[in-house]
């Protein structure tokens, strides 16, 4: 896969010149590839754009036959609507506290319990792995009839505790940070460390977590984008305005009796925005992630 | 000699003990996870399926929790009563049928297709393809929810713009709200958008990391290229399928947040035509106070979960078959 990554690389950066390869299964790239994935880029970003279209030009504009296929300039008014609704500016900085704290303790409990699996002694861990990977496929809506009313017990409703506390830490995070301090960090390492006498939680802190980084930190995105995009926990313990996260509020909007397609696609698109602007700077390594995760699952 | 190999070797043994104790910390490193399972996800799935065996309100429960008084669990207790109504309910049956039914629809085209962009994306020459990496991955960073709102309007009866293509072909609208497998095929296809890219990358990976040797001596042996993709290509992927079938039949069943979008309520549609068992525990749960029916819900569509887990997995098994040949 370096190799694959390699090559990639010089082909974006040299296209110019191709250089032979001796790999025998490489055919030649025939047009249906580049027709098939335009097609496909295509209906990935399309429904982003028609977000836009709908929501800059309300309602009336795309109720009739044909409907406009470019932006109008209702914007500002449909952003004006929503946020008159519900506030959505504040919904937004709530989700993106909630989102970072979690993933934040994602990362670091993950990290932890992944080192301990990989490659600590520790008495039962195979058992362990074994348990966590069996609890994944435990249906999540199993138990949260019960998380509920525990939550209102605690006086939790309308309290970020109740989104937070339980989603530190989860099998998925420790299962993918264990199989990558696995194959990421080199055993000589940790020998060359234990043999200078560094403590346990020194070899954690100076030697696993450096190496495990770039991993880490997709763990957190993916954290953080999960914690961004749920609707249903938040939505049964939240119903405080002020403390709605982005899922929630933009279902405020939809209480009456019309659908307001405008203004639903707006608080879709202002929702989205962020992640999408989060996306060009880490989406490389999102797919990076998603690949390595990939063969080792 | 053989004395100092003994020694050799008993001091090593006594490194390796004092290793051995010293990862004993490595207890503390796990128990998080541990502690904050059995409390956030073994003790709720427990009670929950308790529940199932009362028939209260959350009312009722929080005055035992106030004052303590068993009898106001006794008169509740409901015995089998919610799991005898269940197996009678005929919502849960179409339930169960409506999950499946979009759960085929945007599971089987959906790996198909995705098999197809990964064997595409795998080519060593294909140009730009971080790019086209990156752009299958776009959509699967949106919510579930803005999906739905976009896929509800796309799908619109009137106005929408797969029944205005259908209308310049000539052809009349197609319910896709009303009719039950239309609206299969809609929330299908905002599944499908969502999760198309991700499952392509998962497959390339698994592509990429079939050692190269395998397909050139399959090519040495004149295998053709359906040959080569039956006998090397999904042998070796077998582990990835197995998963993406576990992972895709949990999401599945828990199908949720895009019925409820797009039918605007817990209903599924005037006549629940996509009414799924999760909405139906959910309306049950929490529009209807029926705490032990939503459990006993929850309780059937884990059986579900179950029977269908082991059914993947033995097709898994049967398909990588003739690997150890």
């Amino acid at each position: 896969m370096t190799a694959t990554l390699e090559q990639m690389e010089t082909t974006t950066q040299q296209s110019a010149s191709p250089k032979p390869r001796r790999r025998s299964i490489s055919k030649r790239v025939s047009p249906f590839t580049y027709v098939a994935l335009t097609l496909m880029t295509f209906i990935s970003v399309f429904p982003f754009y028609w977000m836009y279209v709908v929501a800059s030009n309300g309602s009336e504009e795309i109720s009739k036959i044909p409907p406009s296929l470019t932006p109008g300039g209702n914007f500002p008014n449909v952003v004006n609507t929503i946020t008159q609704a519900v506030p959505f500016w504040h919904a937004i900085l709530n989700t993106a506290i909630v989102s970072t704290v979690i993933a934040l303790c994602n990362v670091f409990f993950s990290t932890l319990a992944g080192f301990a699996l990989a490659k600590l002694r520790v008495p039962g861990k195979r058992g362990m792995l074994l348990f966590i990977i069996g609890t994944m496929m435990l249906p999540a809506q199993l138990g949260v009839i019960f998380m509920y009313m525990v939550m209102s017990w605690l006086n939790w409703i309308n309290d970020f505790k109740a989104l937070v506390v339980p989603a530190i830490v989860g099998a998925f995070g420790v299962f993918w940070m264990r199989q990558i301090i696995d194959s990421q960090l080199p055993n000589e390492l940790l020998e060359a460390a234990r043999i200078d006498g560094a403590s346990v939680f020194r070899i954690y802190r100076s030697i696993v977590v450096p190496t495990v980084l770039p991993a880490a930190f997709v763990l957190g995105l993916f954290s953080f984008l999960g914690t961004w995009n749920d609707y249903l926990w938040p939505s049964l313990v939240l119903n405080d305005p002020e403390r709605f996260t982005v899922q929630v509020a933009i279902t405020q909007l939809n209480n009456s009796y019309t659908v307001d397609y405008a203004a639903n696609m707006g608080a879709a698109l202002l929702g989205t925005t962020p992640l999408l602007l989060l996306f060009i700077f880490v989406g490389r390594r999102l797919v990076a992630g998603v690949m390595e995760g990939a063969v080792k699952g | 000699m053989t004395a100092i190999s003994q020694t050799l070797k008993s001091r090593k043994r006594r490194r390796m003990s004092a290793i051995a104790r010293q990862d004993r910390v490595g207890l503390f490193y796990v128990a998080p996870f541990f502690v904050h399972f059995v409390l956030f996800g073994a003790i709720p799935i427990v009670f929950t399926t308790a529940l199932a065996f009362f028939n209260a309100d959350f009312q009722t429960y929080y005055e035992f929790i106030t004052n303590h008084q068993l009898s106001v669990l006794t008169n509740a207790f409901a015995g089998l009563d919610n799991f005898r109504e269940l197996f009678k309910d005929s919502y849960f049956w179409l339930a169960l049928r409506n999950t499946f039914s979009i759960w085929l629809i945007s599971t089987v085209p959906q790996l198909i297709i995705a098999f197809g962009l990964a064997s595409l994306l795998a080519n060593a020459r294909l140009r730009a393809s971080t790019f086209w990496r990156t752009a299958l991955m776009i959509p699967n960073i949106t919510s579930v929810l803005a999906v739905a709102i976009v896929f509800q309007q796309l799908f619109g009866r009137d106005f929408g713009i797969f029944n205005v293509l259908l209308h310049y072909v000539g052809h009349k609208p197609i319910e896709w709200v009303a009719g039950t497998i239309p609206s299969h095929f809609a929330i299908a296809t905002m599944i499908n958008w969502r999760w198309l890219g991700y499952n392509s990358l998962i497959f390339l990976a698994a592509i990429l990391a079939i050692p190269k040797e395998l397909y050139e001596s399959a090519a040495l042996d004149g295998a053709s290229r359906w040959q080569t993709v039956r006998y090397v290509t999904i042998p070796q992927m077998k582990n990835t399928i197995t998963f993406m079938l576990v992972m895709g039949t949990i999401g599945g069943l828990g199908l949720f947040v895009e019925p409820l979008t797009y039918g605007g309520g817990f209903d599924g549609g005037a006549n629940s035509q996509f009414l799924t068992m999760t909405l139906y525990l959910y309306k049950q749960a929490f529009m209807n106070q029926r705490l032990g029916y939503g459990a006993a819900i929850g309780v059937g569509i884990t059986l579900v979960v179950m029977i269908i887990s082991a059914i993947n997995f033995m097709i898994t098994r049967s398909i990588a078959g003739e690997e150890s040949k």
